[in-house]
């Protein structure tokens, strides 16, 4: 393992320094730089095909096959992109998590949500039967849904859409990370749910001091939500900065071309 | 002048060993030539629905849609009455909506034989949308997501509609090209002198293109007026909380408001007015009887 707890700041928990992906003769990402630090939302904005999701994805080492990566992620002292994938596994899940962006296809149909919310928790902190579910049912009441000790014994096609995705949410939480990778999370739902989705992470961001990263296309949400925002095109981030700055006084023509895409009042 | 006329409209969906669901369930509204009319609502609450109806896509189980003086029967297996081509639809995915075997140019082809104009090429249609014309001799997969979608528009311009419907026409598509595509329907639409119905969750969008917009609630018209009024006044407590709900890219990090509680399952409408359980101004009468449709259906605002 390569020591490289040097370059960690105090105030980040995670770090991504020259990212890049390829597959094939494909560049992907061509040198992403990106830091992450507890209680803040980082938001990652662009197109899509500008990378964003791969971004997200390689943090984690979930790379479609034959991708080849370079650069680091840097994680408590550790390079995840060099671990071995055993030690991986002990990270995944369990220090960094994720929120997919379709709860419908991100959930098991077959299983119920207890069983989804416990499987992880027995695996990586070792719980027991009765101590998981416990557990599982308190991770309910925390994001919001109602009657948590009735709803740990039911089946995702139970839940409407918005409840889904905070059954996701309580997924990604279970072994407390430290990180959480969010992509997309709103997209699939409508605007009021989305609201109580949006509220739902901030606060858990706020409460647990969580290091978030939401990937989104919808610089509305990305204003909500995000502490700071940097805005991605063909694989490289082209700006960077806290979000008042970046959304009120672009730097980088893109990041305006994005913001006068938005539908506005005309003049 | 008005161009259609949606009067109580009532769908239901069957589905055999279940009870019918009632996707709208009186619903009225009207499009004028040239006016761009914006529907709007949560997923589920009938909005398609309705716009299938209006094409006759789907059987209407009760109430009238009368389109420049006819009525619109459902579409059949046979030619269609040709009055009714008149209303063209643009889908909302232009993935699934195009012929993925034939070339878009023929596609579009279609649409001018309809009409019977011999002079428009398919080429000259792709220009309209913003395409170069040489691209007509192409196949849909060579074109993105955007582009597929104008040339959906493309093939329903062709037949020269009165009226044309977009059923969530830029859902599909990525932001940047979100507004773009709403607004050169719009721009297309009024330049010929058609009603453009326009179906869309994204409220921001609505609110760009529509003259008119109406709000719709379960299978309900719950608000209707013009675009800027409701935007800065709006009435009825579903709308209100519908534009709360939407996050503005201000850089200021204010959380949108939330609406609690869940739509209510169509099959199982509530009571009385049917935005009640949801709703935060909801008196007794509200949970007994339904408010009479109008511009603002809600007893709120009783009719004068």
């Amino acid at each position: 393992m390569t020591d490289v707890t040097d370059v960690t700041r105090a105030d980040e928990v995670l770090r991504v320094e020259g990212l890049t992906v390829s597959i094939g003769p494909h560049e992907i990402l061509r040198g992403v730089d990106l830091a992450l630090a507890p209680g803040r939302v980082h938001g990652l904005a662009g197109e899509s095909g500008s990378g964003k999701t791969m971004t997200g994805l390689a943090t984690l080492g979930l790379l479609p096959h034959g991708a080849r990566t370079g650069g680091r992620v840097v994680f408590g002292g550790r390079d995840l992109l060099a671990l071995p994938q055993r030690q991986l596994n002990a990270v995944r899940g369990r220090e960094i998590a994720m929120v997919f962006q379709d709860p419908a296809t991100s959930l098991h149909p077959m299983l119920t949500i207890g069983r989804q919310l416990t499987e992880h928790m027995r695996h990586h902190l070792k719980l027991g039967r009765a101590e998981a579910r416990a557990r599982a049912v308190e991770l309910l009441g925390q994001v919001r849904i109602p009657g948590p000790a009735a709803a740990v014994d039911r089946y995702p096609h139970q839940f409407s859409g918005g409840m889904r995705q905070r059954v996701a949410i309580a997924v990604a939480l279970a072994c407390g990370p430290k990180v959480l990778i969010a992509d997309e999370p709103t997209t699939a739902l409508d605007v009021t749910v989305q609201a109580g989705v949006l509220r739902l992470l901030r606060g858990l961001c706020d409460d647990l001091g969580l290091a978030v990263l939401l990937v989104t296309h919808d610089l509305g949400v990305m204003s909500a939500v995000a502490d700071d925002v940097s805005v991605m095109k063909d694989g490289l981030v082209v700006e960077t900065g806290p979000r008042g700055r970046v959304l009120r006084e672009p730097d980088h023509p893109y990041t305006r071309a994005l913001l006068d895409a938005l539908p506005r009042e005309k003049p | 002048m008005t161009l259609l006329t949606v009067d109580d409209l009532v769908v239901d969906h069957r589905t055999p060993g279940r009870p019918a669901v009632r996707a709208v369930a009186g619903a009225s509204l009207s499009v004028a030539a040239g006016e761009v009319v914006g529907l709007v609502g949560e997923s589920g609450c009938g909005k398609s629905t309705l716009a299938r109806a209006v094409c006759g896509l789907v059987p209407a189980g009760g109430g009238t849609i009368a389109f420049e003086g006819g009525r619109v029967t459902r579409l059949g297996l046979r030619r269609r009455d040709r009055a009714l081509t008149k209303i063209q639809m643009v889908f909302q995915d232009p993935y699934a909506s195009l012929n993925p075997r034939r070339r878009v140019g023929a596609q579009i082809a279609d649409g001018l034989e309809v009409a019977g104009d011999r002079e428009t090429t398919p080429g000259g249609m792709l220009e309209r949308v913003g395409l170069p014309g040489r691209m007509a001799g192409r196949y849909p997969h060579e074109f993105s997501g955007g582009q597929r979608q104008r040339i959906a528009i493309a093939r329903a311009l062709a037949a020269r509609p009165s009226l044309l419907i977009g059923d969530e026409p830029i859902s599909a598509l990525d932001a940047s090209a979100q507004a773009q595509v709403a607004t050169l329907m719009r721009d297309l639409a009024v330049e010929s002198g058609a009603g453009l119905l326009f179906i869309s969750h994204d409220l921001s969008v609505v609110r760009l293109i529509a003259d008119r917009i109406a709000v719709m609630y379960l299978g309900k018209i719950v608000e209707t007026g013009p675009t800027a009024e409701v935007w800065a006044n709006p009435r009825h407590p579903y709308t209100q909380a519908l534009l709360r709900a939407v996050p503005e890219a201000d850089g200021l990090g204010r959380l949108p408001q939330e609406l609690a509680g869940d739509v209510p399952d169509p099959a199982d409408p509530p009571p009385g007015c049917r935005f009640h359980p949801r709703c935060p101004a909801a008196m007794d009468v509200c949970a007994e009887r339904e408010p009479a449709p109008g511009p603002v259906s809600c007893w709120l605002y009783p009719p004068a």
